[in-house]
């Protein structure tokens, strides 16, 4: 090996293979990005409600407790099909009121079980929340999670 | 040291340390409101720790980086560092970001991607931060002797500065947001990093061992070359359920099966490094930690990253408990143990003296390193339990968790024996200054 591979060797290698790589990636990561935007995600229009909501989603870093498309923290429930687990996916205003009232209902209290923050969000954000969560919910997501309990 | 401006690496050990000691503890509350959610629910919720506990990771982490630069860019390049009161100003302008990070998550103030939560004026401070530190290491690195380490180092901190632009690329569109956002989060971690981390493995080697440049830099550029051409597409492991086509189930499970090379190749070569060098380096416990180091990076990030990648497996595994024990082991065996290596062979030599108190610092590795592995079984365990019953059986999730308690109450217990390590090793590097257990005669070989 030490006569074959010198370092001169192994370091051209390593430089002309990375750039390979690199403009693969790229070319792949274009052609996602097109897929996302065209296919993807485009069950449900991306409105300025949806906007609204993820920035609310954001404001609040629920991804610190919860996780969205399976990312995030492993503390609190998916939340990238709940709409679908609350049977609401296609009822913007029931998929409002259940996750008003859920959210209005929190911290629960209860002993020894995991508490949700109360959070001041006014009506209008938590409109565009719920939208944002019924939009996540009709990404294309190649059939995760398994099943609805997410 | 042979450098005077090498110094400044000291500033940079002690601020890491401190955030070490901050990030360890924010995990121990963590855990135990795993154990009892209820405590601290309404002043200090399980969000704002947990950013806590992974911004001071991160940060501690790149400080680590950024010092050991310092130490050994002057040393390899065989000049003085271009300007040690930049070196100082980058380091403030760091250690404000991040208390001014803490300060504004503690009221409230906070973005919402993962990892990524820091307020946008921070975010500008990290970026001037870097091109301090670009700027600064550059100008020493091309007026001086170029290296094969030096090569790899600082072709990882560039890489890894200029993908830190990713942080401000925020798409309305979530899928698209989550795309990117992989590309500083996987990207730094499975690629650029790894350069970070072969470079000062092979520094350490070079030091500790003995062995001949010429050998330890024709393994560092195979090491690398491995780490990249799996490292980039292997970034396919994280776009199989985000929206992203699914084309990349195949190119992620191939291509991150490979990842596992890189891991194993480091450990091997700190391993024949030790065996072929002839140098009896009296710095046993940095020894210790560079070995571990390249050891738990193997199993944390290699094994359990291999256990849970392959497409058909992490349909049912991801975002479990599975991912959380791969994270714990993979960044403490990689990163953690690496930048403890590094500290416990520089600081002894930065204060200008022998390093003592090694059996405490090595106590300090076996406790943390016992820690960290005892963690990341509860936590396979609690993930594979998990795993059945909510993604094939299809429970709950809240129903599922109530039967982890067990799990939870020992990965608890874990958290103390790290934390105890931590604190063991800061002291050991910092406050005592007398040898604890005095050293035997020097041994007759064995027969």
């Amino acid at each position: 090996m030490s006569e074959f591979l010198t370092k001169s060797r192994a370091r051209n290698v390593f430089y002309g293979g990375s750039i390979f790589f690199v403009v693969v990636f790229v070319a792949l990561t274009a052609q996602s990005h097109r897929h996302i935007v065209d296919k993807a995600t485009a069950g449900m229009p991306l409105t300025d409600e949806v906007v609204l909501g993820k920035h609310v989603w954001e404001r609040n870093s629920c991804i610190n407790c919860h996780t969205l498309h399976g990312e995030g923290a492993y503390f609190a429930p998916e939340v990238g099909n709940v709409m679908t687990r609350w049977g609401v996916l296609d009822d913007p205003e029931m998929a409002y009121e259940m996750l008003d009232s859920w959210m209005q209902a929190q911290p629960s209290g209860i002993e020894g079980r995991r508490q949700m923050p109360h959070f001041e969000i006014t009506e209008e954000e938590m409109r565009g929340l719920a939208e944002f969560l019924r939009w996540a919910d009709q990404t294309d997501t190649q059939n995760w999670p398994p099943n609805d309990a997410g | 040291m042979k450098y005077q401006s090498q110094k400044v690496a000291y500033a940079y050990f002690l601020a890491a340390m401190a955030l070490f000691g901050i990030q360890v503890l924010g995990g121990l509350l963590l855990g135990w409101i795993y154990v009892s959610p209820n405590t601290l629910s309404e002043v200090l919720p399980f969000n704002i720790v947990r950013m806590i506990h992974t911004n001071a990771l991160i940060v501690w982490l790149l400080l680590g980086f950024f010092g050991a630069a310092y130490y050994l860019v002057p040393e390899e390049s065989e000049r003085e560092i271009f300007s040690v009161k930049l070196a100082y100003i980058q380091l403030a302008i760091l250690v404000v970001g991040t208390l001014g990070a803490v300060g504004s998550y503690l009221v409230g103030i906070h973005g919402g991607r993962e990892f990524l939560e820091q307020p946008l004026w921070v975010k500008f401070g990290i970026l001037v931060a870097a091109v301090i530190f670009l700027v600064n290491v550059s100008l020493t690195f091309l007026a001086g002797r170029k290296t094969a380490i030096t090569n790899i180092l600082m072709m990882g901190l560039w890489l890894l500065c200029l993908l830190w632009v990713f942080a401000f690329i925020n798409p309305d569109n979530l899928s698209l947001d989550k795309m990117y956002w992989w590309m500083v989060v996987h990207l730094w971690v499975e690629a650029t990093w790894e350069l970070v981390m072969a470079a000062i493995l092979g520094f350490l080697m070079l030091k500790l061992t003995g062995v001949d440049r010429e050998v330890i830099e024709k393994w560092l550029y195979v090491i690398v070359a491995t780490a990249l051409f799996s490292g980039i597409l292997g970034t396919g492991h994280h776009f199989y359920w985000i929206g992203t086509p699914g084309y990349w189930q195949w190119i992620g499970s191939i291509f991150s099966t490979f990842e596992v090379v890189p891991f194993f190749a480091m450990m091997s070569f700190a391993f024949v490094m030790v065996w072929k060098g002839r140098k009896n380096h009296p710095n046993k416990a940095a020894l210790l930690w560079s070995l571990g180091s390249s050891t738990v990076a193997f199993f944390g990030a290699g094994v359990w990253g291999f256990l849970h990648t392959l497409h058909g497996v992490n349909f049912y595994t991801h975002g479990t408990q599975i991912t959380a024990a791969h994270g714990h082991l993979a960044f403490y065996g990689a990163y953690v143990a690496l930048n403890l290596a590094m500290f416990t062979y520089a600081m002894p030599i930065l204060r200008g003296r022998d390093p003592y108190n090694q059996v405490l610092n090595m106590a300090a590795f076996w406790l943390m390193t016992g820690g960290m592995a005892f963690m990341t079984f509860t936590l396979t365990f609690a993930g594979t339990i998990q795993t059945h019953m909510q993604r094939i059986v299809g429970d709950y999730f809240m129903d599922v968790q109530d039967q982890l308690g067990l799990f939870y109450l020992m990965r608890f217990g874990s958290g103390i024996a790290v934390v105890l390590g931590a604190l063991l090793f800061i002291y050991s590097m910092l406050v005592v200054r007398r040898e604890v257990v005095k050293p035997g005669p020097v041994a007759v070989p064995g027969e």
